[in-house]
């Protein structure tokens, strides 16, 4: 306990990512992930890195594109409709195939929305982050430690495949104080020899590009990056467990709803309820493996979501179905007390012992 | 196994996050598990701000406080707004010198601490919240009181050393009252 630290999620993330050899980010302050940006402005200089406060958060990610076209790791943040805003560099990085780090600490929506916490961004960062076939490795950290270890782990994988990682959190993890650990371990060196970093007429011109005019490249352009994709598929999934052994409901939650559905968990157990949490940790790949497995045991699923229901489509298709799965959300800000989600758990009991 | 869940209210300005930061430092260094979640928002000095910390021996699920065992209230719209809701027999600690009205439930122990105006007596009328921190920790005997010293010295910033004997004073004000 004597290493840790008292940190906000957004300050630690901040630190780790400094930790992980970061040394360039470009960002614009909003509501609730600005202490980012703000601990950035104080730390960069310090230690010879880039802070750059840009002149919007489209500026911000094209800074993204041109640094991590150099091989340098680079990070940007905001929340959701900012986002929103960098959809057109984020698909500009996919077709790219360059590594970056972008944190999103989201908050209600649609439109300017609120700045209370939400999930309701799943859908954008695992499906729809911008045009075109691409995916982002996209992490959900549920501690302020995870705000840390995963924005260090989360340039590892950037670096590793060549794209973008996206940290999905809420305004719950930015905002909240949790003892913390930064002993990150020592940063893994990739090979960046497709950087553009000058030839110094010694070698042939390295090209950073998305276009092709020649349907069958940009054909095989795709269909490698989606080779790629079934790798990541097989070997990055990552999720926790918390009493599933025995589960006849499986409670399917991350972030700060994961927090809460552990409460509700407890409180289950307490009445003889046998209920267990799955925590995806990657959102994108989708751990569709273990909830197929624990499908095979279980009456029920519930999905709890700070979002109308966005996830529960994946645990439907990761379980083809075979289980009812019910949602406990609150949207808007709003975050699902235990009671709430106890109270799904307990709908669950009922409609799994009549199926 | 045991779980606290201290809710703390009042103006912005008053230093209510500070005081749940404190708290927060306190069961770190006595190995506890603890979070500290504010409220935030468009807060500005005068607005309410409020803040929940929870104190555990096992590790904690949500941050969130909406049942407190211990509900520091600061001024008159906090204790309006969350006197409802702390559990039956859970402590609430108010200032009582900017409330002018009793605890109502019955179910509770109430404890007023005319902390500004005391602070105010004192020459230090920014401490007023560690004042009532200190009833609150004598009261509730959440952590040894000796280890407070080691707390303050972590949580006081280095530019503000000069402010711990002060800090130190206000808080056994309020744990000897």
């Amino acid at each position: 306990m004597a290493d840790k630290v008292l940190m906000k999620g957004n300050e630690a993330l901040a630190e780790a990512a400094i930790m992980a050899g970061c040394r360039h980010y470009f960002g614009y302050p909003i509501t609730p992930q600005t202490e980012v940006a703000a601990y950035l402005a104080k730390r960069m200089p310090q230690i010879g890195g880039t802070f750059l406060q840009a002149e919007s958060e489209v500026a911000a990610i094209n800074m993204v594109i041109g640094v991590a076209s150099a091989g340098k790791r680079v990070m940007t943040s905001s929340s959701s409709p900012g986002i929103s805003l960098k959809s057109e560099g984020l698909s500009y990085l996919a077709g790219c195939d360059l590594p970056a780090l972008v944190v999103n600490v989201q908050r209600g929506g649609p439109g300017l929305g609120g700045i209370q916490p939400s999930q309701s961004d799943y859908f954008q960062a695992t499906r729809g982050a911008g045009h075109g076939d691409f995916h982002m490795l996209v992490l959900a950290p549920a501690s302020v430690q995870e705000m840390a270890s995963l924005v260090f782990k989360g340039f590892d994988l950037a670096d590793k495949y060549r794209m973008t990682t996206m940290i999905l959190a809420d305004g719950t993890m930015g905002q909240m104080m949790e003892p913390v650990s930064l002993d990150m371990g020592s940063v893994n060196e990739y090979d960046k020899s497709w950087a553009v970093t000058g030839t110094k007429c010694e070698r042939k011109h390295n090209i950073i590009n998305s276009l092709s005019l020649l349907p069958e490249e940009l054909e095989q352009w795709n269909i490698r990056r989606y080779d790629m994709y079934k790798k990541i598929e097989e070997r990055e999934v990552m999720y926790d467990e918390y009493m599933t052994e025995d589960a006849d409901i499986i409670v399917v939650a991350f972030g700060v709803a994961a927090r809460v559905a552990r409460n509700a968990i407890v409180a289950a157990r307490e009445k003889g309820i046998k209920a267990g949490l799955v925590r995806p940790i990657t959102l994108w790949p989708f751990p569709k493996e273990i909830l197929k497995q624990r499908a095979k045991n279980a009456k029920a699923f519930v999905s709890v979501e700070l979002s109308t229901g966005q996830m529960i489509e994946d645990i439907e298709l990761a379980i083809r179905c075979t289980r009812p799965v019910l949602l406990a959300s609150r949207v808007g800000g709003m975050i699902p007390t235990p009671e709430e989600v106890l109270e799904k758990i307990e709908e669950a009991q009922k409609i799994g012992g009549e199926a | 196994m045991k779980t606290t869940n201290i809710l703390i209210s009042g103006f912005g300005g008053q230093g209510v996050l500070f005081t749940g930061k404190f708290i927060a430092y306190e069961g770190l260094l006595e190995g506890k598990e603890v979070t500290w979640l504010p409220s935030y928002g468009p807060e500005m000095r005068g607005g309410t701000a409020s803040c929940s910390v929870i104190i555990s021996d096992s590790p904690i699920g949500s941050p969130l406080v909406p049942k407190p065992d211990i509900l520091i209230a600061m001024n008159l719209p906090s204790l309006d707004k969350f006197e409802d809701a702390v559990v039956p027999g859970g402590m609430i600690f108010y200032d009582s010198s900017l409330i002018d009205r009793d605890v109502k439930r019955t179910d509770v122990k109430a404890f007023p601490v005319p902390a500004t105006k005391i602070a105010g007596e004192e020459g230090m009328t920014t401490l007023a919240n560690m004042i009532v921190m200190g009833k609150m920790l004598k009261e509730s005997a959440l952590f040894p009181m000796d280890a407070i010293d080691k707390t303050i010295a972590k949580v006081v910033s280095a530019k503000r050393q000069n402010l711990i004997e002060l800090n130190k004073k206000a808080i056994s004000i309020g744990s000897e009252m």
